[in-house]
């Protein structure tokens, strides 16, 4: 589902972030991706999602190389994957539900067919009840759940989340993990990037481990 | 276990007819989701939005309310060249019942339309009403004014070269001491006319400029404030187009306000000003309603403003929104 093939990435005046890296990711795998803050890990997801370029090498998603990919088709390209962020990247002056819609309106669903979605992704997260809430009145683990919604609100293949509980409590952290297990068990391919290494090695996971921007260790596809 | 296929929303799909006319409705709602939603937000501002809005309305308002004025000017100068006199003052010892027969042997001609037989004493009444030198007149044991034919022309005779020879048969009639004519004064009036008209076409230009750089300065502001949420749009899967469709709507509808707003302006300065205007036209004997502005000329302004509001945020939208794929 995800291919990397000798990619580089090389930020002006800050050396290479990603180096020589190779690795494959099958459709359907969940993954846990290490390393020390700087490794790489942020990086190596935002070249998926096309909000940066590889200096060099090929990235391939679904059998397609992204390079490949014109300019104008990188909004549907977008759709295709959900994206959870360490800040969550909220509207504050939007309600709960109008955050989760995004995705949908952005994609010019009807308005109808999108409340009916909102509703099912806020329930899987739990938070049915918060739905005309403001952003900024909820929890930290809730904020998080929200954003989790809005990557999951148009059932993309793919999950990206970078150090999603980073914020969060040991419990409230459990919570978000058990919902990335629910979205693995329906067939979603999900890499969440994490420095939390003590947790991701009790759960048994596949683990990329980034050092200064190399592949250093992958526990395999089992 | 079902594996999900990379099975993006909306990526485009072979086009089939009634597929393409879901699609035309599906476009169509998303249009007015974004007018909607930019309304909405101009609203929840109401000041700042108002501030705009006036700004906008103003330099529509004071173009608009000069084509009121030279309309209006237009009417009343296609009055007076349709109803171009000859006054026709005969000699001093020429009585009412000479003038009559002189008024039926002008009226047989064909540049002539009709023609008033103003008696001495009506001729002395009306001095007295409009000079304000009744007193004076008093003192006069004998009314010195002669009696008058007022022809009104018809519109064909009032060309130069038909004009002047009828003019000077009339004058050279024996019972005739002068003429006096208006035809002159209007053709000058509208010559007027035509240069005023381009001074305010010259004035629309500049302030429809102004207008293009106010909704466009607003325009930039709100993109500036909005890069969050233009930066989290794009990446949840926004088109350019999404994103600049929105401002593109508030520019429209910053234009439009504003040009509701001048129409108000100008018709309450035409209700505010047509009392005056139908005593000033009662001095000079005429009827005359000040004119608003016709239908037209209100389709003209509001497309007119809403345009320029698309424009001025398509401007800004342009140089600033600043829309890569690779945020
Ligand atoms: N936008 C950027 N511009 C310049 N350097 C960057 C940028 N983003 C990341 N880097 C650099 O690239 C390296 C890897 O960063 P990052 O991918 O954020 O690592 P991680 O997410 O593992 O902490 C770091 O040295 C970082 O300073
Ligand atoms: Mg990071």
């Amino acid at each position: 589902m995800i291919r990397f093939e000798h990619v580089n990435k090389r930020y002006p005046q800050r050396g290479e972030a990603l180096k020589d890296l190779s690795l494959e990711l099958a459709a359907g795998e969940m993954a846990f991706l290490t390393g020390h803050s700087g490794a790489g890990k942020s990086t190596l997801l935002k070249l998926i999602g096309l909000i940066e370029r590889p200096s060099r090498g090929r990235i391939l998603v679904d059998g397609r190389s992204l390079g490949d990919l014109p300019r104008r088709r990188i909004p549907y390209h977008r759709r295709g994957i959900g994206m959870i962020f360490q800040d969550h990247r909220l509207l504050n002056d939007r309600t709960v539900s109008e955050n989760v819609a995004l995705p949908l309106v952005v994609a010019g669903m009807a308005r109808r067919e999108v409340g009916r979605r909102v509703r099912a992704a806020l329930d899987q997260v739990g938070l049915l009840a918060l739905e005309r809430a403001q952003p900024i009145a909820l929890s930290a683990g809730e904020q998080q759940r929200v954003g989790i919604a809005r990557a999951v609100v148009a059932r993309p293949p793919i999950i990206l989340a970078d150090e999603p509980t980073g914020n969060l409590d040991p419990d409230l952290s459990s919570e978000i993990y058990a919902l990335f297990e629910r979205f693995h068990e329906v067939g979603v391919t999900l890499l969440i990037a994490t420095h939390d290494q003590e947790r991701v090695s009790r759960m048994a996971y596949r683990i990329l481990r980034l050092h200064q921007g190399r592949l250093v260790a992958d526990s395999g596809n089992w | 276990m079902t594996r999900r296929r990379f099975q993006p929303v909306n990526r485009r799909r072979p086009r089939s007819p009634g597929l393409s006319r879901r699609r035309l409705s599906a476009w169509l709602e998303q249009h007015r989701e974004s007018a909607l939603e930019s309304l909405w937000r101009m609203l929840r501002q109401p000041l700042a939005t108002l501030m705009t809005v006036a700004a906008v309305a103003i330099a529509l308002a004071l173009p608009t309310a000069l084509v009121v004025v030279l309309d209006n000017l237009r009417t009343l100068g296609g009055d007076w060249q349709r109803s171009a006199a000859v006054s026709v003052f005969l000699a001093q010892d020429l009585d009412e019942a000479e003038g009559a027969r002189l008024r039926e042997r002008i009226a047989q001609r064909p540049e002539v339309a009709t023609v008033a037989l103003i008696s001495r004493a009506e001729g002395l009444a009306e001095f007295r009403a409009y000079s304000g030198l009744g007193g004076a007149l008093d003192q006069l044991n004998e009314n010195p004014l002669p009696v008058v034919l007022e022809l009104q022309l018809h519109p064909s005779a009032l060309e130069p070269t038909h004009l002047t020879p009828f003019l000077a048969t009339i004058e050279a009639l024996p019972e005739v001491a002068f003429l006096r004519e208006d035809a002159q004064w209007a053709q000058r009036f509208q010559a007027i006319l035509g240069l005023l008209r381009a001074g305010v076409a010259l004035l629309a230009l500049l302030l429809g400029l102004g207008v293009l750089l106010v909704i466009g300065n607003t325009i930039r502001l709100e993109i500036e404030n909005r890069r969050d949420e233009i930066h989290i749009m794009s990446l949840v899967g926004a088109t350019n187009s999404f994103a600049r469709r929105r401002f593109l709507y508030s520019g429209a509808w910053y234009g439009l306000l504003g040009g509701l707003l001048a129409w108000l302006l100008v018709t309450l300065m035409v209700w505010l000003l047509a009392d005056q205007a139908a005593s000033l036209a009662n001095l000079y004997h005429r009827s005359f309603a000040l004119q608003g502005l016709g239908v037209a000329d209100v389709a003209t302004l509001f497309a007119g403003s809403a345009l320029l509001g698309i424009l001025g945020s398509w401007i800004a939208v342009g140089r600033h929104l600043g829309l890569s794929d690779d945020i």
